[in-house]
């Protein structure tokens, strides 16, 4: 078992590498090379023939790549399959360990650790990667830029693999920082865009600081536990202080890569870079790479109470607070980017009340979800063009596979029931709601507030799904391009298709597991509150289709909330305001620097050029004088400390 | 006087003598041969201090490269090849008080601080499986930070050899510096991979 | 072996890079005292790495670390040395003398004495021989 795993973590890497050498050549060649050239590598084989006319005349080449990135991420996932079903048949541990690497203090190994959890995420990573890969074929076939592309999305899925089935702490970080490093590059892939090379700086940055905290982290828990194997960390019993250090710094790093409240702001940002590319980061791998983390090493966090507090009241600020961003955005993708780190937050805030498996339950409803909305979000904007809410309007009968996904996905993120959302949701409600899950030691006043924030969220998202769901597919069809001008291939609506099942599907997958069976009060209350959010946005909506919901409904709440939360409702606005906070922050940093620093450096330089002045030696600037002059003073220097000394 | 000592002064007295010779000689490219011959000394002194990879590295760093890399500095500056008083400058007595003093103060130093400490009979290992197991277990760190300076080295001489980036006050030495670019770049290029 | 022998010839070695550095003109003769220098140091580290029986082998280490170094420092010295002779036809170090800050009417008491020597050097002339 461990070695299929071990191979399904080499098989994307290796696809990398081969998108990488491959796609070398094309690179050099001025302007975009597609075309042309596919009749000289006729032998490039049948399927990448078909790929080629589905992708619109490129070059055999990119054919050849997408063949390879498909195939090993592909293999990765019958793999991770057969792993996922070999646990769910006989559940336990495997571990297994290549080699211990000395270090002189705690040695570390270079291992691999499936058990239920791994098993089922890494599962899912390949999925949506599979998926992501299928569709970037159609929608990336134009860019020169493709292979590099390819390999990246690969790379990044190898070091998601990498992290959710590390057998060791320090394994785990490497794959940490290898998947943040091609988000990175992934963010930054349109080198034309120069807001897409400043917000992979931007994030580069963000992460790599927060990464310090988290190696720290790392460190305090191995260290603690004197080994860094992640069976030992999970068996060891902290001390209180020693728990609460490793897991405090863990979460720096794990609110950094999951995008919560006070450094959430890269992540709306990236809604810049390639629908696919999104998709990934915001589902399979940066996002959920943060909560992963935290359910991986969940037991050292249930030992630190304190660290679940600070975790639950991060988790109801982000969910709430970019909830209503979401709902008062105009652009489609930013709509999600916003709903991602809403929905990534309720996974937060069921871990924070100790409900790992309600929380991991709902990761996996929502990448089903948020994988098939992004991907249909692409085809949309494709079509049209723009992904601007107020530009689309009476889409459904042109794009029915579009409405079906995407109303399954928006059902998955409301929780609307039966689809796979509201059971997850249902299950961290459940788990929230005061005396219901099991006991995790988090302060009772942020029980309360996570509880409260999971319930208005749930009504929020749903008026925002339902407001992005009406303003795309209902009412009087307003672009001019909508007819039809492009049709959306088929390698674009089939990954779409294929990750809308599982959404609406997967729900049912957690009757059967003790804890995420639906009860009777959470559920009623989270109907109610969804029909709420739905009701009123629909109210709102049918009041004049012409109009944004959220407009309306912003006038009135919007003075309120504008206020209350930090949002302000505009992602837009977050940025300039932060922007506007360092700015305000700087200034009197400046001014003290010029003051004091600048000021004190002027000023002794001038002293001593003045007493230098008087100084009647004619040294003539020849710096072998000057450094025998230096040299002498030392000389002098050793020579008063040896004698006196 | 074990055998090892006395193999390890007589390496040291070339060592030492040549390098006088090579601060002191009146000629530039023998000050780099005499250098050829003091490093080849200082590694046989490793030798027998059994560092058997610092003496090997020290043979292919210094001895192949350095040596190599200064003698193509000495041909593109138009040094003076043959006999030259000028190579001195005025400040030699200070130097050499200087000098003096600071080898003076360390021997003393050195006599009176390890008068009775003697190395191990049969020192530790020094080779090439030793020292690299230690390097790439404890030493990781700094060897990384370390390939990261080696590349600020090779990106920084590069752009201080460029002459499309640097001005020309004058344009009457283009030919020369035509001359001496790619040979500064290929050099250090080589030089900078044989280190990394 | 005794320690003593090894430290003093290190010791030596220091001293006549020092008096390279200090006496020679030439700016390939002052790089080639450095590298006389940090061969000294280099056995000093090397000989109290086996004297104190280091586990992780330190002193060889960095050593090797200090040889790579002086290797980096040697291609980026003659990469200015060349420099220096492009701009000003000759590399004696004691040559150039247009780093002395000229103390003009400009830099006596105002707050732009900073930006003098800058100036200073872009203005020099480039033949100084």
């Amino acid at each position: 078992m461990i070695t299929l795993a071990a191979v399904a973590i080499v098989l994307p890497f290796l696809g990398a590498v081969a998108c990488a050498s491959l796609g070398g050549r094309r690179g050099d060649g001025p302007g975009p090379a597609a075309g042309g050239g596919s009749g000289g590598s006729g032998g490039s084989g049948g399927g990448a023939g078909g790929v080629g006319v589905i992708g619109g005349g490129t070059g055999g080449r990119v054919g050849v790549v997408a063949i390879v990135a498909i195939t090993s991420v592909a293999a990765s996932t019958a793999l991770t399959l057969i792993v996922a079903l070999d646990v769910w048949t006989e559940p336990g541990v495997r571990t297994g360990t290549l080699a211990v690497v000395p270090t002189g203090s705690v040695p570390f190994g270079i291992g691999l650790y499936v058990d239920g959890l791994s098993a089922v995420v890494s599962f899912m990573v390949c999925c949506v990667a599979l998926a992501v890969q299928i569709y970037s074929v159609a929608f990336m076939a134009a860019d020169p830029r493709y292979a590099s592309y390819a390999a990246f999305v690969a790379l990044s899925t190898a070091a998601m693999l990498l992290v959710v089935l590390a057998g060791d702490l320090i394994v785990l970080y490497v794959g940490w920082e290898l998947m943040g490093l091609c988000s990175c590059f992934l963010i930054g892939h349109r080198r034309s865009d120069d807001a897409a090379g400043r917000a992979a700086v931007r994030t580069f940055a963000l992460t790599r600081a927060a990464d310090v905290a988290f190696l720290f982290g790392i460190i305090v828990l191995g260290l603690g536990a004197g080994t860094f194997s992640v069976r030992g960390v999970l068996t060891y019993d902290y001390p209180h202080g020693t728990a609460l250090a490793g897991t405090l710094l863990l979460v720096a790093g794990v609110a950094v890569k999951s995008a919560q409240f006070p450094v959430h702001a890269w992540l709306p940002e990236t809604m810049r870079l390639p629908i696919p590319t999104a998709a990934l980061l915001q589902t399979a791998t940066m996002v959920a790479g943060g909560v992963y983390v935290v359910a991986r090493l969940f037991p050292a966090f249930l030992r630190a109470p304190a660290t679940l507090t600070v975790l639950g009241v991060i988790a109801a600020i982000s969910m709430l607070g970019a909830a209503l961003a979401a709902l008062a955005q105009d652009d489609l993708t930013r709509v999600l980017g916003y709903s991602t780190i809403s929905q990534v937050a309720y996974v937060a805030a069921g871990q924070a009340v100790g409900a790992r498996d309600a929380a991991i339950f709902h990761l996996l409803a929502h990448a089903a979800a948020k994988a098939s909305l992004l991907l249909a979000a692409g085809c949309v904007i494709t079509v049209l063009g723009s992904g601007l809410l107020h530009g689309m309007g009476g889409l459904r009968p042109a794009m029915p596979v579009m409405f079906w996904s995407m109303t399954i996905g928006w059902a998955g993120l409301a929780g609307v029931p039966v689809a796979g959302g509201f059971f997850s949701t249902e299950a961290i409600i459940a788990a929230a709601r005061p005396g219901g899950g099991p006991p995790s030691g988090i302060a009772a006043w942020a029980a309360v507030l996570v509880f409260g924030a999971l319930l208005v969220t749930v009504a929020v998202t749903g008026a925002y799904a339902a407001r992005a769901w009406l303003m795309t597919f209902f009412g009087e069809r307003r672009a001019t391009r909508a007819g039809g001008a492009r049709s959306v291939p088929a390698l674009m609506s089939l990954p779409v298709a294929a990750l809308a099942l599982p959404a609406l599907a997967l729900g049912f997958c957690g009757l059967g597991v003790p804890g995420l069976r639906p009860e009777p009060v959470p559920t009623i209350l989270e109907v109610v509150m969804v029909a709420a959010g739905v009701g009123t946005a629909f109210v709102v909506w049918n009041r004049d289709p012409a109009l944004d919901p959220a407009r309306l409904l912003g006038r009135r709440i919007r003075g309120v909330l504008a206020r209350g939360f930090f949002l302000e409702g505009a992602g837009d606005r977050v940025a300039v305001h932060s922007h506007g906070a360092m700015r305000a922050l700087a200034g009197p940093v400046a001014a003290a620097d010029d003051r004091g620093v600048t000021a004190a450096v002027v000023g002794s330089g001038r002293a001593l050029r003045r007493l230098g002045g008087r100084l009647p030696v004619p040294w003539g600037g020849n710096a072998q004088a000057y450094v025998t002059g230096l040299l002498a003073g030392v000389v002098i220097i050793a020579l008063a400390v040896v004698v006196f000394g | 006087m074990t055998a090892q000592e006395i193999v390890f002064l007589l390496l040291g007295v070339v060592t030492v003598g040549s390098a006088v010779l090579v601060v002191t000689t009146r000629r530039l490219v023998h000050a780099a041969l005499w250098l050829v011959v003091s490093f080849g000394a200082l590694a046989g002194s490793y030798l027998v201090l059994t560092a058997e990879f610092v003496a090997w590295a020290q043979v292919l760093i210094y001895v192949g490269a350095v040596v190599v890399l200064l003698l193509f500095g000495v041909m593109l500056t138009e040094a003076p090849i043959g006999r030259s008083d000028a190579l001195d400058s005025g400040n030699r007595w200070a130097a050499l008080a200087i000098a003096t003093a600071t080898a003076g103060v360390l021997v003393t130093v050195v006599v009176r601080g390890f008068k009775d400490a003697y190395l191990p009979p049969r020192p530790g290992g020094g080779t090439a499986g030793v020292i690299g197991s230690s390097v790439f277990r404890g030493w990781v760190l700094p060897l990384e930070v370390l390939s990261l300076l080696l590349l600020a080295t090779l990106v920084g001489a590069i752009v201080l050899s460029r002459t499309d980036v640097v001005r020309e006050p004058s344009d009457d030495h283009d030919d020369h510096d035509d001359h001496g670019d790619p040979a500064d770049h290929g050099d250090h290029d080589g030089q900078g991979r044989g280190d990394a | 072996m005794h320690v003593v022998y090894p430290a003093v010839v290190a010791a030596l070695l220091f001293s006549i890079g020092i008096y390279g550095v200090l006496a020679r003109r030439n700016a390939i003769l002052v790089l080639m005292s450095v590298e006389l220098m940090l061969g000294g140091v280099n056995l000093n580290l090397v000989v109290f790495d086996i004297w104190l029986r280091d586990r992780l082998h330190g002193g060889q280490a960095l050593a090797l670390f200090t040889i790579v170094i002086a290797a980096a420092e040697v291609g980026l010295g003659l990469a200015i040395a060349l420099l220096v002779f492009r701009t000003s036809r000759t590399i004696d170090v004691d040559a150039p003398r247009d780093r002395r800050e000229d103390r003009g009417p400009a830099d006596d008491e105002d707050g732009s004495a900073a930006a003098a020597p800058a100036a200073a050097g872009a203005e020099a002339e480039p033949g100084a021989q």
